[in-house]
């Protein structure tokens, strides 16, 4: 039988934790991902600028520093700023960065920057003469967008996402280092108290292991879903 | 003065493309019923101007008039020549529906979807009343047992008798074809041939850019000669193929002369 020695309950609620973390990173790094492929398809060299500036910064530094850049660093500015707006304007704000919040921003700014590519990549590969089909028969830019660039592009960019998705799902493991009680802090704990480390850390492993299976079914089916039209399938 | 009544005039159109000039003051009014072909060798044109015609390429000079509606433009900030009203352009493209030389039918979309895209999200048409037009569409065209297929799953030539259903659709005062025929097998240029030749019978207003000789001759009401972003040549069938005074025209004819009719 499976002991955990008490901290069963506790450990669930680290995967939870971990879920959750994950899907929010996910809504943010596509939401990221979108405007930011948009901005580098776009017209404007600034809008242009500002995300090839983002997209080089956060690939080339390590997601632990810049996630301790955002929790302790985000707490210094957000202090100076709610003393400024206090003590300037008399306005009282502050918010406090708690390991939760700091890790969906980082991960979801990490995570943006490679999907931006994803989706830059899958807006380019949609053919010229589709979206001159819909502007020659009286589409405006928004119907364009959302009925044929969009799920034309979904196609191209499905496999880009789900990779990324895996890769951020197990990159939610480091916000353990600052404090958050995600799964692996917990066994980390346990593991310590009881000195039984594979007894806390397996589990840990099997959890993510059936968190990416599942998700890659899901993928599976988006994408047979996606690729509905096309000859010879994926 | 033009009438003003006449579905699509146009005037005087320039187009470059950066200091290369395509086209240089293309004239051209297609009354109702009119057929009008443009042929000429490649890189003559022809399909330039039938762009500039619903705005897909915006005329460097030069007016489009649409059933008396002359399309506003403006010079943006780097002084390129725009269209000053985007719910304009929209709305007049509306009226004229393309078909183009590689269908381009929306490849996520079933047949019967691609015919009722436009119609039911521009045109506002209740889907349930798009659906009864499309299928009859489909039916003149011949293909009304596909239409559940993806275009990816017809041929070339079904695709494009569904892409002519989706332009027939939107019920326009003038249909542009461009270069339908091109991407075709040979063995399958006559079904679509069939399909514009019933079309111009009944009447509707075509502008067909082509290098199908007779159709242009035997189905056209007046044909254009480009050549080099002019006219070179232009009036009835008879006159253009049988009688022309330009030698251009003559050198390009000449070996088109041997094909039979439709």
């Amino acid at each position: 039988m499976l002991d955990f020695h008490g901290y069963g309950p506790e450990l669930l609620r680290g995967a939870i934790v971990t879920t959750e973390l994950a899907f929010a990173a996910l809504a943010l790094a596509l939401a990221i991902g979108l405007l930011g492929a948009s901005a580098k398809l776009s017209g404007s060299r600034s809008a242009r600028g500002v995300a090839t500036f983002y997209t080089t910064v956060i690939r080339g530094i390590p997601d632990l520093v810049m996630m301790m850049l955002f929790y302790y660093g985000g707490q210094v500015l957000m202090n100076q700023l709610s003393d400024y707006l206090y003590y300037n304007h008399g306005i009282d704000f502050f918010v406090q960065f708690d390991p939760f919040m700091s890790g969906v921003l980082t991960i979801g700014l990490i995570f943006g920057a490679y999907m931006t590519e994803t989706f830059r990549g899958a807006f380019l590969a949609v053919p010229t003469g589709q979206i001159e089909a819909g502007r020659a028969y009286g589409m405006n830019r928004l119907q364009v967008f959302c009925r044929i660039m969009f799920p034309q592009m979904l196609r191209h960019a499905l496999p880009g996402i789900g990779n990324n998705w895996q890769v951020l799902l197990k990159t939610t493991a480091l916000v353990s280092v600052i404090g958050l009680s995600d799964m692996v802090r917990i066994a980390e704990q346990a593991s310590k108290a009881e000195h039984a480390p594979f007894k806390f850390f397996i589990p840990v492993a099997v959890m993510y292991l059936s968190l990416t299976a599942i998700t890659e079914l899901a993928i599976k089916w988006l994408n047979r879903r996606a690729n509905a039209g096309v000859v010879g399938g994926i | 003065m033009a009438d003003d009544s006449a579905p699509l005039v146009c005037r005087n159109i320039h187009k470059s493309f950066g200091d290369t000039p395509v086209l240089q003051g293309l004239d051209l009014e297609a009354r109702k019923g009119d057929v009008v072909s443009m042929i000429g060798s490649s890189g003559s044109g022809k399909s330039t101007f039938l762009r500039c015609l619903n705005l897909l390429e915006t005329p460097t000079s030069g007016e489009v008039i649409v059933h008396g509606e002359p399309i506003q433009f403006r010079q943006n900030r780097k002084g390129v020549r725009v269209p000053a009203d985007q719910g304009q352009v929209e709305r007049i493209r509306a009226r004229l529906s393309m078909v183009f030389q590689n269908f381009n039918l929306w490849s996520h979309m079933t047949v019967l979807e691609n015919i009722i895209e436009a119609p039911v999200h521009v045109l506002k048409v209740p889907k349930k009343e798009a659906i009864e037009r499309a299928e009859a569409y489909l039916d003149k065209v011949g293909i009304r047992e596909r239409k559940d297929y993806y275009p990816a799953q017809i041929s070339g030539g079904q695709q494009q008798r569904a892409a002519i259903a989706r332009a027939l659709a939107m019920e326009p005062e003038v249909m542009l074809f461009d270069e339908p025929t091109s991407a075709l097998d040979p063995e399958l240029v006559g079904d679509v041939l069939r399909v514009m030749q019933k079309l111009a019978e009944e009447g509707r207003t075509m502008i067909v850019v082509t290098h199908e000789m007779a159709f242009a001759r035997d189905v056209c009401s007046q044909v254009m000669f480009l050549h080099q972003g002019r006219i070179e040549e232009q009036g009835s069938p008879e006159q253009v193929f049988n009688n022309p005074s330009s030698e251009r025209v003559k050198q390009f004819l000449a070996p088109n002369f041997q094909r039979s009719t439709l």
